[in-house]
């Protein structure tokens, strides 16, 4: 045997995704050690700089026909598939990472309930670039890993550093609980689905997805039932990150607890490292059981958007942290639109998962974009309460339109073209696929939805001069709410650059996709795999 | 032609969001209010005349193919395409809410809307005709749900924060939410409804699918299929048991809001019957189409008993809430010509559309009038013991009250007339399929709700344009005073209210001797402030919706003649 046949081959184009963002991570790691405390937010640039070079290492894989760590020669068992499919996730992880790395060079990990406006203090440890980085270079491998063992140490390299994220604001302990309520939610969800790997390999003796779904078609009569439920556990852990009910209560309490980048970075990396992850097992691995994972889906997600939805709705607008509350119950609600194509698929086909790509896509656009206003709202307005947007318009008329916009866009309603195309994909994905009471069920979730959208957008534009006898009274219960409060009233500080081209950078993807929306619906009407 | 259609869906777009630009210099005007109503003015007279210019380019002859066609591909993923076109069925509302819109525009600049800047207001009325428009001309599915979704923000908006909160359970934001969250409940059916066609029929083209003529559907998709939509369509037009949130939609809405609502956007509800329902899924509506009759005529006769109910003395009615829900018997008239399924029917439906937004439009002008010169639309209030005496104090302002709701009874001569007769007329003959007792009763009982409506529109003459002409507030004001009161104002239209009254003796007399003797012009009491007659402006908002509607109901061909070959196709599938 010659050492060419020992020492795999390996595509280095291929795996650049994820392979620049890593050792970008490393990078900013050593760094750190040696760059002097006054220069650190240089590694704030140095991540976004990975970011973007790793976005660019996409270009030349344009073709999505690259495939690496292969066994048994040509393309057909291979662990690691740079296909359409995992590109776009790719591009939605990393642009997502991106603007995350954007929203966190403006600091705030001390912002929230300290108070005071972001200085010096409150800039990230170098470490956060690091974890930051670390995880998207997970959540890039995901798409692309076609093995369940490849599957799962993507899942885990994309949330460890996730944990510590959460909590990286020491001394609060709101943080701290949050972390460790992620923390110890999450293992438990990814030991179930280790269980159901297990399963699964026992009872079809592959790990290749591919190959575990020819294997499914055949498993002796005494293991059916070992693989059935191999199938349904696999399903637990991704169901987990993607925050679908009845695996999302640790959803409001930890986007609320972590610094606020890192919410909008759970809410939308996260999510698409559990839908792609589910879309993979389901639509590649488990065709042959899709009379079972299809209707659990379904369930699934019409159970996530009602539960997502209700909750939404009674969120009350004098909360501390209210906004970041009701966006986290909206990405639950979002994650049951997310699912409804998948559930679909089972029935009409794997194109179907084109629609929750294309959502997704929309989704993470405008969610940002969202997460970046509250970003910038926070600065100002610490508590970050729904009522300290009234009258935004009257101080901050872009930052306000720009959030009325991705509002409208959650909520599915023109001006926010994408949504209601994104909507109308996900309603027509249901329609072709015969699920009549899931479509309905939506429709009526989407109403709901609509409610505390809007009455979000419509605070925007009230006349400000209301909030002041209301906003002191909430206040007064925490101590230095009304101090900070005051003065931001007057003059609205400079927002800092990297927040406002972040907002800005998520707004134009959001209007270029209104105006041109065949731009992601594309994906519906592609075979992605 | 094909250009002045899309300039006329793409200018108020551009023109909303030019509206939040700070003006250029040298077209500042007055002030940034002034500049910015300006700009409204401006572009929806733009977009009236490219609409006019369209209508006399429009070849009459071929009114029932699509002309100024445009058709591109826009998401080929999805199959949509921009569509876009006119027959003789969009053309009078397209021209219908290009005109409404540039009269808003026109009353708003003279009289700017009470509330936070007019900035918004201008943008968001801009946004809602673009909507409206866009969705009497486009020519596939989707498109037309994103134009149907368009108009719900502006007019939360126009609502919420322009709005007037008297007399609405709630205020002004509870008839908002109401208005949208009902809205878009239906639609969002609507929509499902809507994928269902497409996604059987594998095109979304209005066109085709309409030539088809429900032929590559199967019977159960028909049904479903009308069920959903129509239970979208249903909530906008609105039918009854649909109707709850229009009455106080209506009322809280600022004026211009009233009009344009009552004008152009019910009609799109009514507009997707005709465009959508009846050529694409036919045998769908076959089995909906004795339901939609029954739920239309309920709602004439529901819609007159309430307005019956609300302008009895003492009942607390507001005029523009009695305005709605004769709104909802009209549109009934409306819907009822649609379920009918023959041409005669669907032409009086359409006829009765344009009528309706013509008159109702001008009604709303009105009462908006009226409630900005006695502070109040409460028709009690208004017309105190005897009445509201428009005809002494406001005699121009009376008689075009008086008209318009004469016109919206269905005086023959006049707009409402010929769409009621017709919608009729196709009652008592409908469709082969369809059950003729059951039309038939129908007809009658509709014939009774023309019946009512002209009553409670008499009665709202008599209590609002005429009355005493004096200060009435003694104990002794006796009803029969009032009349030999109104016709001595009346009889001298044109004098400034009032003026036989300062030449009677004042002053000295006791409040019992105003019942004494009939010769004497009640000396006792004081006569009433006159009223600023109708103003100029208000005559040129006016004047139009007037005129169209002597011209409609003089010459009902006009209107006949462009709708009746494009329903005689939609009904036939394409094939004359």
């Amino acid at each position: 045997m010659s050492a060419a046949a020992l020492v795999q081959s390996v595509d280095w184009l291929a795996v650049a995704p994820p392979g620049i963002t890593a050792l970008m991570a490393l990078v900013v790691l050593v760094a750190d050690l040696f760059v002097e405390e006054r220069r650190k937010p240089l590694l704030g640039a140095v991540s976004v700089t990975g970011l973007v070079l790793a976005l660019l290492s996409l270009l030349p894989l344009r073709s999505g026909d690259r495939a690496t760590f292969c066994v048994g020669g040509g393309h057909h068992l291979c662990s690691y598939t740079a296909d359409h499919f995992a590109l776009v996730i790719q591009l939605l992880v990393l642009g997502g990472a991106l603007l995350t790395a954007l929203l966190s060079m403006a600091g705030g990990a001390d912002g929230g309930a300290g108070g005071g406006p972001a200085g010096e203090a409150d800039r990230f440890p170098g470490e956060y670039w690091f974890l930051l980085l670390s995880s998207a270079s997970g959540a890039a491998l995901l798409p692309a890993a076609r093995d369940l063992a490849t599957l799962v140490v993507a899942l885990e390299v994309a949330s460890l550093p996730a944990f510590a994220l959460v909590g990286i604001r020491r001394g609060d302990r709101l943080s701290a609980e949050a972390a460790l309520k992620f923390f110890l939610s999450s293992v438990a969800a990814t030991a179930i689905m280790l269980l159901g790997v297990s399963f699964v390999y026992a009872a079809t003796g592959s790990l290749h997805l591919s190959a575990v779904a020819t294997g499914l078609t055949h498993v002796p009569g005494q293991l059916q039932a070992v693989a059935a439920a191999g199938v349904l556990l696999t399903l637990v852990g991704f169901a987990f990150k993607t925050a679908a009910a009845p695996f999302h209560f640790w959803v409001p309490d930890t986007y609320v607890g972590a610094p606020l980048p890192i919410a909008a970075y759970l809410s939308v990396v996260s999510k698409a490292v559990g839908f792609s992850g589910l879309i993979l097992v389901t639509v590649v691995a488990f065709p042959p059981y899709a009379h079972l994972w299809g209707p659990a889906l379904a369930v699934l997600a019409a159970l996530t958007m009602s539960v997502g939805n209700a909750a939404a709705l009674r969120q009350s607008a004098t909360r501390a942290r209210g906004a970041v509350r009701l966006l986290a119950w909206s990405s639950v609600a979002q994650a049951g639109y997310l699912l409804v194509p998948i559930a679909a698929a089972a029935y009409a086909g794997e194109k179907r998962v084109g629609s929750t790509v294309a959502y997704a896509l929309m989704y993470a656009a405008v969610n940002l974009g969202a997460f970046g206003v509250a970003a910038l709202v926070a600065r100002a307005r610490p508590f970050n309460r729904l009522d300290d947007y009234r009258g935004l318009y009257a101080r901050r008329p872009l930052t306000a339109l720009a959030l009325a916009f991705f509002l409208l866009c959650l909520a599915g309603l023109p001006p926010g073209i994408i949504g209601l195309f994104a909507k109308v994909t996900v309603f027509s994905s249901a329609v072709d696929a015969g699920l009549g009471w899931l479509a309905v069920l939506m429709a009526a979730n989407v109403v709901c939805a609509l409610y505390y959208y809007l009455r979000w957008t419509a605070l925007l534009f009230r006349a400000p001069g209301a909030s002041a006898p209301g906003g002191s009274e909430p206040g007064a219960s925490e101590p230095g709410a009304s101090a900070p409060d005051a003065p931001a009233v007057a003059t609205p500080e400079a927002a800092p650059r990297p927040l406002v081209a972040a907002v800005a950078l998520a707004a134009v993807v959001g209007l270029a996709l209104s105006g041109a929306p065949q731009l992601v619906l594309r994906f519906t009407d592609t075979n992605l795999f | 032609m094909q250009s002045l259609l899309v300039l006329i869906l793409l200018a108020p777009l551009a023109g909303a969001a030019a509206a939040l630009l700070p003006a250029p210099p040298g077209l500042r005007g007055r002030s940034p209010e002034h500049a910015v109503l300006r700009h409204g003015v401006l572009v929806s007279g733009v977009v009236l005349a490219a609409a006019i210019a369209l209508a006399l380019g429009f070849d009459r002859d071929h009114a029932s193919t699509m002309q100024a066609t445009t058709d591109t591909s826009w998401i080929a993923a999805m199959h949509i395409r921009i569509h876009l076109g006119i027959d003789g069925i969009s053309l009078p509302l397209l021209l219908l809410t290009a005109l409404l819109s540039f009269l808003c525009a026109l009353h708003s600049y003279f009289k700017p809307p009470e509330g936070p800047p007019a900035k918004g207001f201008v943008a968001l009325l801009l946004l809602l005709e673009s909507g409206t428009l866009a969705s009497f001309a486009v020519l596939d599915l989707i498109l037309f749900f994103l134009a149907f979704e368009t108009v719900l923000i502006p007019m939360y908006f126009l609502i919420a924060r322009w709005g007037g909160g008297e007399g609405v359970p709630g205020g002004r934001q509870a008839a908002a939410w109401k208005f949208v969250l009902y809205t878009v409940l239906g639609s969002v059916i609507m929509l499902l409804g809507l994928l269902l066609i497409g996604l059987r029929s594998g095109t979304f083209d209005m066109v085709a699918l309409a030539t088809d003529n429900g032929r590559g559907l199967s019977a159960s998709v028909q049904v479903i299929a009308v069920l959903a939509i129509g239970v979208g369509l249903a909530v906008k037009t609105p039918m009854w048991p649909l109707h709850s949130w229009l009455p106080d939609a209506h009322t809280a809405a600022p004026t211009v809001g009233s009009v344009l609502l009552a004008g152009v956007l019910l009609k799109m509800g009514t507009y997707g019957f005709v465009r959508i329902v009846l050529p694409i899924a036919p045998h769908g509506m076959r089995t909906f189409a004795p339901y939609l009759a029954a739920f239309g005529v309920a709602g004439i006769i529901y819609g007159s008993l309430a307005c019956l109910a609300l302008v009895r003395r003492g009942a607390g009615g507001d005029l523009k809430r009695l305005i709605a829900y004769s709104s909802v018997g009209h549109m009934g008239f409306v819907l009822l010509g649609i379920a009918t399924m023959t041409p005669t029917g669907v032409n009086g439906a359409l006829f009765a559309n344009v009528a309706h937004g013509l008159i109702t439009g001008l009604l709303f002008f009105l009462v908006g009038a009226v409630k900005d010169r006695y502070g109040t639309a409460d028709l009690d209030t208004l017309a105190g013991a005897t009445g509201a005496a428009l005809y002494g104090r406001a005699p121009r302002l009376g008689g075009l009250l008086a008209f318009a709701a004469v016109a919206s009874l269905g005086l023959p001569g006049l707009a409402g007339f010929w769409g009621e007769m017709l919608t009729m007329f196709g009652a008592f003959h409908p469709a082969h399929a369809l059950s003729r007792p059951a039309f038939l009763v129908f007809m009658s009982a509709a014939a009774t709700g023309t019946l009512l409506t002209a009553a409670y529109l008499l009665t709202v003459v008599r209590r609002v344009c005429m009355g005493a002409l004096h200060d009435e507030t003694g104990l002794g004001a006796a009803p029969g005073a009032g009349a030999p009161d109104a016709p001595a104002g009346a009889g001298a239209p044109g004098s400034p209210a009032g003026a036989g009254a300062p030449g009677s003796p004042a002053g000295a007399g006791a409040p019992s001797a105003g019942a004494g003797a009939p010769p004497a012009p009640l000396p006792s009491l004081p006569p009433l402030p006159s009223l600023p007659d109708v103003r100029g402006y208000e005559f040129a908002a006016w004047s139009p919706l007037v005129a169209l509607t002597v011209l409609a109901g003089l010459w009902p061909a006009a209107l006949l003649g462009l709708s009746d070959p494009a329903v005689h196709r939609l009904l036939a599938g394409g094939a004359s």
